[in-house]
């Protein structure tokens, strides 16, 4: 059983953690790693997410990319986009950083029991299905075969090569990885992420997808889910909005009559499969 | 020892392919290996093969001036290489290049296409085949020209 969300202080107000490590993934791609400076154990479901506060710049809504078995850190996966994402990944070791949360649905683990797990990751969608990852393969016999479709824009872009590389030695595990465009030296799959559905070995039946990456590459995956058999409530996806309180208050995040905070981020594709089709929301 | 035919018929390509069809495509057919790093085929070549991959990964490149040629897709095992040879007028829009050694069966397409004109069912199974093959490489380089994972700003 994943342990459950733990939010035992007022949800507004910044825990205080301090980094111990910044881990470069990609050029503009940082992990963090926060330890609480008080005595609290953080716990987290894979999927949730945490309001970071790069204290004097801003605060951000990042996906927990740790893994959910270690439970005195949390780490997140940063991309340097913004001034506060900036400033998060310029953080040094022993710097104080704010948080909150965590918060948000989970990726379903408890019903995904017994059944194979399909994953399809866009760009720095790995992150927050990299907990999931962990949980899988931490209680291996607890699932079926786990399938790790990965794709980015160009090699240089990759998230976790050597995890990606040791989590396809696991037993019934099957990692494919593939790029939108790439060099010469590039010996790998290129084409976009649904083109590795076919070299994946699924049983669409009994199966579970989760899915995360751009909006559109989500829809796209959608289809070809469907096309390979899964239905509609076996299929998840995290959404992203603009996150501001997180606990639903503040109304920065709905997506119709959803808000992302707080009945997401993640959402079975059948909530949601209609609102995904409507222009410009 | 696996025959043509049965290589052919097994292919995920031509699976469920009337076998009387099989039989004239093997007329065309032959076995192929190309050493890692040799081009398959050429940009502006006369096209008048395919290639059924039953080994290795084949790189499709474009060039571009003053630049590395770009890697724009990569054709696995059970893939198809090269559809010029169907549509006038029969040359290669890409260059082809072996990543690894690859081994695949070559079919003629001048006899493919003389075959299909004399014999319209089998044409138009040849169509329909190529139309999803073609259907599914659109979609994916539609996908691929969003640039999805670009920052936006």
């Amino acid at each position: 059983m994943i342990m459950a969300t733990a939010i035992t202080t007022d949800p507004m107000l910044p825990q205080p953690y301090s980094v111990r490590e910044v881990a470069k993934e990609t050029p503009d791609t940082f992990t963090l790693t926060l330890e609480p400076e008080n005595a609290d154990k953080p716990l987290f479901q894979p999927g949730q997410f945490s309001m970071l506060w790069a204290f004097g710049v801003g605060e951000l809504p990042i996906s927990i990319s740790g893994d959910p078995g270690l439970n005195d850190r949390l780490v997140y996966t940063v991309r340097s986009v913004g001034q506060a994402t900036h400033s998060l990944v310029n953080q040094q070791v022993g710097d104080s950083v704010g948080v909150r949360g965590p918060f948000g649905t989970g990726w379903p683990a408890d019903a995904a029991r017994g059944r194979d797990v399909i994953i399809v990751a866009g760009g720095i969608g790995l992150a927050p299905l990299r907990p999931l990852i962990y949980h899988v393969l931490r209680n291996r016999e607890e699932y079926g075969r786990l399938v790790v479709l990965y794709g980015t824009r160009s090699p240089r872009e990759l998230l976790y090569r050597k995890e990606l590389a040791a989590w396809a030695r696991n037993r019934e595990t099957q990692v494919l990885v593939t790029v939108d465009y790439g060099g010469l030296g590039w010996r790998g799959h290129v084409g976009v992420v649904t083109t590795l559905f076919k070299y994946a070995r699924l049983q669409p039946a009994s199966s579970v997808a989760m899915v995360c990456g751009p909006e559109i590459m989500m829809r796209f995956v959608t289809r070809e889910l469907e096309a390979q058999g899964l239905g509609r409530d076996d299929i998840y996806l995290s959404m992203e909005r603009n996150m501001k309180c997180a606990v639903g208050f503040c109304g920065h995040c709905q997506y119709g009559p959803h808000f992302i905070c707080k009945d997401g981020p993640v959402f079975r594709y059948e909530q949601i499969r209609k609102l995904l089709e409507k222009y410009e929301l | 020892m696996e025959t043509l035919e049965r290589i052919i018929a097994e292919h995920p390509f031509f699976v469920g392919l009337d076998g009387s069809f099989v039989s004239l495509m093997v007329s065309c057919a032959s076995n192929v290996r190309f050493e890692a790093g040799t081009y398959i085929l050429r940009e502006g070549d006369p096209a008048n093969t395919f290639y059924l991959i039953r080994e290795g990964k084949v790189a499709v490149e474009v060039l571009a001036p003053q630049h590395k040629p770009i890697i724009i897709s990569t054709l696995s095992v059970g893939e198809i290489l090269g559809w010029s040879w169907l549509v006038s007028p029969f040359r290669w829009k890409f260059h082809a290049r072996a990543v690894d050694n690859v081994r695949a069966i070559a079919l003629d397409g001048k006899c493919l296409r003389t075959k299909c004109e004399e014999n319209h069912d089998l044409g138009y199974e040849v169509l329909k085949r190529f139309a999803q093959i073609m259907e599914q490489r659109l979609d994916a380089t539609r996908l691929q020209l969003l640039d999805v994972y670009a920052v936006r700003r």
